[in-house]
């Protein structure tokens, strides 16, 4: 049983399975909690955590997943691509969305934080939780932040924009489908373009350059706004 | 044999993207890089409908949500023992997300209502 337990491939097909049982609840329910990936993540972490596998026996089985996101990322540029006759004009409302939605990004949390009994380094932590984890990772070792809980919290982030971003979005009267895409990949990147491809060729297309250009801006503008916030 | 040419074109992208990261020492991820890379070479090319890439695009997008389910899966692992100030944190997570989606959306759709009246 361990013998099986350890092996890579138990956990691969494992999470094959998982995300299979999630688009068959998406496509069956269509309730916005059935997400694929939401659904996975949960199932694989009970197993994890009742059979008592440790997460880098996990982590080695589903490298193949993991490198995929590589390409995937890349391949972004297809639907931009497709939708590029929408980006004309559309400069102002693009530059200026995403900028506002950097400073209140990192602006909010870091100050909420602070608020909720959060000290100094908690703060820095989860200054750049909007970005794509890579980057997350990378700016928070920047300005001296916890990387491993930055990158989980913004992995949490982009979970919650999978499942709630359409919703909220028709709560807040946004119903224009390019702003949607941009206020979705601003705040849960690459999760978030994941469940937006789903709902609409144009919000998943301008989703994917929101988070390409939230991770540029962010890059540049967080050691100017770190300290603004922290003061 | 297109799925192979797809994939290498979008490989091929991720690579030169890494390259100019690495190069540059840019502050952003090589396949981010590698998506405007790929962007630049589909306005050069003009490859019709149904070429590789968007073939290869095509097939992996859609399952986007499944290369997300490791990484998900090691913060609830790691979540879980992390550190007690877990509800400042998801509170603080939650209200800055929502504030940062209405920031985006009500700028992007404000500034495109007032240019198209």
């Amino acid at each position: 049983m361990s013998w099986f337990l350890s092996h890579p491939l138990t956990w691969l097909v494992a999470t094959l399975l998982a995300y299979r049982l999630g688009v068959h609840l998406r496509d069956r329910t269509g309730h916005p909690v059935a997400q694929p990936v939401l659904v996975g993540v949960v199932l694989l972490a009970a197993a994890l955590v009742l059979l008592d596998v440790d997460y880098a026996t996990y982590a080695e089985g589903t490298t193949i997943v993991t490198f995929l996101l590589g390409p995937a990322t890349v391949a972004l540029a297809v639907p931009l691509h497709r939708q590029l006759g929408r980006l004309r004009g559309y400069a102002l409302p693009l530059v200026a969305g995403l900028l506002v939605g950097v400073v209140v990004s990192v602006g909010s949390a870091m100050l909420l934080v602070r608020l909720l009994g959060g000290d100094e380094l908690l703060a820095r932590t989860v200054a750049p939780k909007a970005t794509t984890a890579p980057v997350a990772i990378a700016l928070s070792r920047t300005i001296e932040g916890v990387a491993p809980l930055t990158a989980a919290i913004g992995i949490t982030a982009g979970i919650l924009g999978a499942v709630a971003a359409p919703t909220v979005l028709t709560w807040l009267r946004v119903r224009e489908h390019r702003a949607r895409g941009l206020a979705t990949g601003a705040v849960s990147h690459g999760i978030g373009t994941s469940r937006m491809l789903h709902e609409h060729p144009v919000e998943g297309a301008f989703s994917g350059l929101a988070m390409g250009l939230t991770a540029l801006a962010t890059s540049l503008l967080l050691p100017l706004l770190v300290p603004l916030f922290l003061r | 044999m297109r799925v192979v040419s797809g994939l290498t074109w979008l490989l091929g992208c991720q690579l030169v993207g890494e390259v100019v990261v690495h190069a540059l020492d840019a502050p952003v991820p090589g396949p981010v890089v590698g998506m405007v890379v790929l962007l630049l070479v589909l306005l050069v090319r003009h490859p019709p409908e149904g070429s590789s890439v968007h073939q290869a695009a095509d097939a992996l997008l859609p399952h986007l949500q499944l290369l997300f389910v490791p990484a998900g899966v090691g913060v609830v692992v790691y979540g879980a023992v992390l550190r007690q100030d877990g509800p400042a944190i998801l509170v603080a997570l939650v209200v800055s997300w929502l504030l940062g989606l209405a920031a985006v959306g009500w700028t992007a759709q404000l500034l495109t209502r007032e240019r198209a009246g």
